[in-house]
């Protein structure tokens, strides 16, 4: 249940702030209504109760805060010209503002204002107004905001008029939301009967979430006896669907933390993992990527614009394109002297990666660069407890999407059985006639291509620095090494593992501590199987 | 059977070295206190520092080397070693600040009194005194290089998992001496040091006192490392290198071996870091930073590994290079140091040294002494598993 | 069962499987003290696997395997078993190539392994004349101060050899210890290896029929990873198994 309901209420407030931006149906011109309203100021109740009344006949939603303010005694008259103001202090004098057009009128001393003076009866009267004018309006949609805002405060006095707008609602789910409403007035209402709280608890209940939460916790203080048990039934449920959503949600920071960490890793995976090389320069590329996304944003932003929303499926075959060709670059220029001598090849690619960054920064600078959200990745929405944005929606997506192509090309292509040939056994492959070096090529140019995709992914919701790809080679070799090498699988449970561990310890340890800690345990974890979760055993793997 | 092992070691060579450091901490602090100023052969204070500052990175170099160019093991967390080293020595001097703080807590130093803390941490505690922090010098980079090592050499952790594994160690004291709670002054770490055994840290004479103590500390560590080297402990660690499985059929304890060298060099590194800090006046997190621990191993490569002159030539040589570009070309310097990584790994594996020693073998035609690479690599299938399915 | 207690090797009901391929299948063999056993078989057999699983490199999954008829050599690492007295020489010779020749045989030389005890280590008068006399019994004294990696194929094969009897152990196994020497050496080879064998076991491993023939003793034919069959070298090769599944015809 607490699954649907929250999502109906996400509906109605969507449906709220629509009715905020469009005019209201009725709406008198400004001058009459001004006329109206300053009918309230002279005279006596009696003229007030009449002047409200003509001002209720305008069905004007904009008279609703004026007779709020009234209500509250917070409406002056202007001494001198007999108009209706609302005040604000404003240093020794008062600010006076429209109550119709909103616009700022002059200042005044309080003692040339007078206040409209008001009495239990007015108010009554002016309740009813309200009601008449929110929750009996012919608007839809302020009927709906009226009932929204009363669920929201849950004013006891508000229900009478609560109960008459049920009984002529037709709408099923505005007559919910008042139902709902009337729930949460009667379990605060001490005259309520036992059988209406009774009734009243489960709905309550239904609303789901915090706010069930709370208004479930301060009723079970003021509740009778017999109905405590059903209320904290019903919190304890509450309670542990909570802690179910909070779980959820966490297991989505998790995954999103987790697809990130897995475009990182998954082209340092086919590296290190298929050739055996360390690459050092790898966050490089993921660095070079982002920039490339920059560089084709900036481009469109001067000549195209409209384009805009489309940077990113443009930037995705560049990025890859430009890192593929740099990898190749960096295998046939420096790693292809190197094979066999993992150690040097670690401290080369780490000049590399050097090299890389200043000439970012002499390039671009050395600042954070601004790479824009487009529209349909800003933004994001609510799935039950759980908020999800949807920068790392498309994240998670993507990243799943890169997985599942590369298994393919692995499986599926010839150059995929080239790079398997060559890793199982190169001096054969290259008997049986495949081109080494050709593959190592390739698949180190594969490699570095999926770390520039990556970059064009981490460029939405990382800052675009030099510094980019420094933050993620560690965790990524953490993913690679705790995954196991040489199997893509692993990689993904790893990542998914580390970004879930990750964000679990976080509310208990903070974000610091619970990297230092997934550190450390990862650290131990090698001890134990120091090739991985998915080790590959055998003679000559232990040689 | 020890002056034996020391004596031993003492060959030309190392005599030649040990020699020539201790004239160096003779000579330069002579030219720096006696020569007066302006006079010919005069050294400036600043020079005296920058020089001390060499000395300590040639040490942490040696440290490395031993365990690199001896024994097969990469460590990318050498750096943490020696920032350890410091923090424990910063601790005695934040001691001896007493209530000379901005706040003038006689008991606190200043950045605890900033965040509240009412008394001291009981980690803290017997810091003021110099030799327990002396001793802390190395027994904390000793300890933890003993419990990483015991824990990575007897699972077998070798080759490029064990220098990722490092760099980890040294990336997570980074997080979490970033942490003002760890109560280590968070990320300005520890600074505004006033005296050293009661001597100002700005005075000329302890200047040209640290580093004495700089240039002995490295001839001493040229010392030990000369006499392990040089032992049949040496032979076993470099065949540890070359052929670690072989070695263990011989029925030696390979990650004994390895944890020995280990735990030596940690502390030696330490000592450096602890020399460091008192010349240079801070020590902040940023010791801990991988790139750091990079740049060693790339002095000792640069210098040439598996001998004891080497990571000394290739740290002081390094580090001018860098003193002089980061201050005319500061663009330039990352170009140049990654070019130096580049280079060094494709045409001179065996660094400066062994770029002598083979200019010397050509001139002499001795070529039957020209040694072999070192072969810590395995063949390429052995680091190349299945391919991902 | 007073059997066991008289082997210096007993294997019985070994196995081991590499991601499901059973490389040993319920193997048993038996080493007597001072006697020689070849084993033969074809590649793949389990050979070298067998010497792993005897020499702690690899262990067995199920099988016990006892070294002087009481110690449990599942449970011991490399260095333990190679410390009892179990020496190996590698398929593919195996020696410190950087190092000089005097230095792999001191390094091999039976002496205590604890570190500080190999640290202060200096070698007596006793240790070089046996360094010596090991020397010249692999011929190669004269090139003590030179670097292993200056030797020939032929000559590491000795020098590992050589290495073996510094180790001093009652059990050796020995790979393909021929492969890459001459006829010559071949025949000084099995000498050797005869001679060692009249105070210690040793276990050779050998495809060269004639090199098997010279040395005179037990031969086991193994393949997939058990027995085929034992007994003289006449027996072993009339079995119609062996000549089927390894010496062809």
């Amino acid at each position: 249940m607490p699954v649907i309901k929250p999502f109906a209420i996400l509906m109605l407030l969507l449906g709220l702030a629509f009715a905020a931006n469009t005019p209201s149906l009725a709406q008198a011109p400004d001058a009459e209504l001004s006329t109206l309203v300053d009918a309230l100021g002279p005279g006596s109740f009696k003229d007030r109760t009449a002047a409200i009344d003509a001002l209720t006949q305008t069905g004007d939603p904009r008279v609703v805060p004026v007779f709020e303010t009234l209500a509250a005694g917070d409406l002056y008259m202007v001494k001198t010209s007999g108009k209706v103001v609302f005040i604000a202090k404003s240093g020794a004098e008062q600010a006076l503002t429209d109550p119709v057009t909103n616009a700022d009128l002059d200042t005044a001393a309080k003692s040339d204002l007078d206040k409209v003076k008001v009495n239990n009866s007015l108010r009554r009267t002016l309740r009813t107004a309200i009601g008449q004018l929110t929750l009996l309006s012919p608007n839809d949609s302020v009927r709906l905001a009226a009932a929204q805002s009363i669920l929201r405060d849950a004013d006891p006095d508000s229900l009478e008029l609560l109960e008459s707008a049920i009984a002529n609602e037709t709408d099923p789910t505005i007559k919910a939301t008042m139902i709902t409403a009337r729930a949460i007035i009667i379990l605060k209402l001490d005259a309520t009967s036992l059988e209406q709280k009774r009734a009243a608890v489960p709905l309550v209940a239904a609303i789901g979430g915090r706010d069930a939460l709370a208004q479930l916790s301060a009723a079970l203080a003021s509740a009778p006896d017999e109905l405590k048990l059903t209320i904290q039934s019903n919190i304890d449920g509450l309670a542990r669907d909570q802690a179910a959503w909070d779980v959820a949600q966490n297991v989505w920071y998790g995954i999103s933390l987790g697809s990130v960490l897995l475009l990182a890793a998954i082209g340092l995976a086919i590296t290190f993992g298929v050739m055996g090389v360390i690459n050092m320069a790898h966050g490089e590329m993921v660095m070079l990527g982002a920039y490339t996304t920059f560089a084709v944003q900036e481009t469109i932003r001067q000549n195209a614009p409209g384009l805009f929303d489309y940077s990113l499926a443009i930037a995705l075959p560049l990025a890859f394109l430009i890192t593929a060709l740099v990898g190749i670059a960096i295998e046939r220029g420096v790693i292809r002297w190197l094979y066999g001598r993992a150690l040097e090849t670690l401290l080369a690619t780490w000049g590399i990666s050097l090299i890389l960054q200043q000439a970012v920064r002499s390039l671009f600078g050395p600042t954070n660069r601004q790479v824009g959200n487009p529209t349909w990745m800003s933004g994001g929405f609510e799935l039950g407890g759980i908020s999800i944005t949807y920068s790392r929606l498309w994240i998670v997506v993507f990243a799943a999407v890169i997985f599942f192509a590369l298994l393919l090309v692995l499986k599926r292509t010839a150059l995929g059985l080239q790079m398997r040939a060559v890793t199982q056994n190169r001096r054969m492959a290259s008997a049986m006639g495949i081109r080494t070096p050709f593959v190592d090529a390739m698949t180190f140019g594969l490699g570095s291509g999926i770390a520039g995709l990556a970059g064009v992914a981490l460029s939405q919701i990382d800052n675009v620095s030099p510094n980019l790809g420094q933050g993620y080679i560690i965790d990524s070799f953490m993913v690679v090494v705790f995954g196991g090498v040489g199997n893509l699988w692993g990689t993904l449970v790893g990542a998914m593992t580390l970004g879930i561990a990750n964000k679990f310890l976080e509310p208990y340890a903070g974000a610091v501590l619970g990297k230092i800690i997934i550190l450390v345990l990862i650290i131990l974890f090698i001890q134990r199987r120091p090739r991985g979760l998915f080790a590959l055993k055998g003679r000559s793997i232990e040689a | 059977m020890i002056t034996q092992a020391i004596f031993r070691a003492i060959d030309r060579k190392a005599i030649w070295l040990v020699s020539i450091l201790l004239l160096v901490a003779v000579a330069v602090p002579a030219a720096n206190l006696i020569i007066p100023p302006g006079q010919f052969g005069h050294i400036p204070v600043y020079l005296v520092t920058l020089f001390g500052k060499y000395l300590t990175y040639a040490m942490l170099a040696l440290a490395l080397d031993l365990v690199w160019g001896y024994c097969g093991i990469l460590s990318l967390g050498h750096g943490a070693f020696f920032a350890l080293g410091g923090y424990a020595m910063g601790m005695y001097l934040m001691r001896q600040v007493g209530d000379r703080g901005v706040y003038a807590n006689p008991d606190l130093p200043d950045f605890m009194v900033f965040l509240n803390w009412q008394e001291l941490p009981w980690y803290w505690l017997g810091f003021d005194n110099f030799w327990f922090a002396c001793a802390m010098v190395m027994l904390v980079p000793g300890t933890l290089a003993f419990i990483f090592g015991f824990l990575a050499f007897r699972s077998r952790v070798t080759g490029v998992y064990l220098s990722i594994m490092t760099q980890a160690m040294t990336y997570a004291l980074l997080l979490a001496f970033f942490r003002n709670d760890m109560g280590f002054g968070g990320n300005n770490g520890l600074t505004d040091f006033k005296e050293i055994l009661g001597a100002s840290v700005q005075a000329d004479t302890t200047r040209a006192a640290l580093f004495a103590a700089t240039a002995v500390g490295l001839a001493i560590s040229v010392l030990i490392c000369s006499t392990i080297v040089n032992s049949k402990l040496g032979k076993v660690m470099i065949a540890v290198r070359d052929a670690e499985s072989r070695t263990r059929f011989l029925g030696y304890r390979v990650e004994y071996v390895k944890l020995f060298a280990f735990t030596v060099s940690a502390v030696i590194a330490g000592v450096a870091g602890a020399l460091y800090v008192p010349q240079i006046g801070i020590i902040n997190p940023g010791e801990f930073a991988p790139a750091n621990s990079i740049e060693v191993v790339i002095w000792t490569a640069v210098g040439g590994r598996g001998t004891i002159i080497g990571p000394i030539i290739g740290a002081v040589l390094v580090n001018v290079g860098k003193s002089y570009f980061t201050g005319a070309f500061p663009e330039i310097w990352l170009f140049a140091l990654g070019a130096l990584f580049v280079v060094t790994t494709l045409f001179l594996p065996k660094g400066i040294v062994g770029l002598i020693g083979q200019y010397r073998t050509m001139t002499t035609r001795r070529e039957q002494h020209q040694r072999p690479e070192p072969t810590e690599h395995k063949p390429a299938s052995d680091v190349q598993p299945k391919p991902a399915e | 069962m007073t059997e066991k207690i008289d082997t210096m090797l007993y294997l019985d009901g070994v196995s081991v499987a590499f991601d499901g391929f059973k490389a040993i299948n319920k193997l048993s063999i038996i080493v007597h003290p001072a006697e020689m056993l070849a084993i033969i078989g074809p590649n793949g057999a389990g050979k070298t696997t067998m010497m792993d699983i005897i020499t702690g490199k690899t262990r067995p999954d199920d099988g016990e395997i006892l070294f002087n008829g009481r110690t449990d050599l599942t449970q011991l690492d490399e260095a333990a078993i190679a410390n009892l007295g179990i020496g190996r020489k590698f398929q593919k010779p195996t020696v410190f190539e950087s190092q000089t020749i005097w230095d792999n045989l001191e390094m091999a030389l039976r002496k205590p392994r604890g570190i500080f005890a190999t640290l202060f280590y200096a070698s007596d008068q006793a240790d070089v004349d046996h360094i010596t006399e090991i020397l010249e019994t692999v011929r190669l004294l004269s090139r003590k101060d030179d670097l292993a990696a200056d030797l020939s194929h032929g000559q590491k094969q000795w020098l590992e050899i050589g290495m073996l009897l510094a180790q001093d152990p009652k059990l050796l196994l020995v790979d393909e210890p021929v492969a890459g020497m001459t006829d010559a050496e071949t025949v000084e080879t099995a000498k050797l290896l005869k001679q060692i064998a009249k105070t210690r076991s040793v276990v050779v491993v050998e495809h060269d029929m004639s090199f098997v023939r010279d040395l005179d003793s037990r031969v086991t034919c193994l393949a997939e990873g058990s027995v085929l069959a034992e007994g003289s070298l006449e027996q072993v090769s009339a079995n119609p198994h062996v000549i089927e599944r390894y010496l062809g015809r």
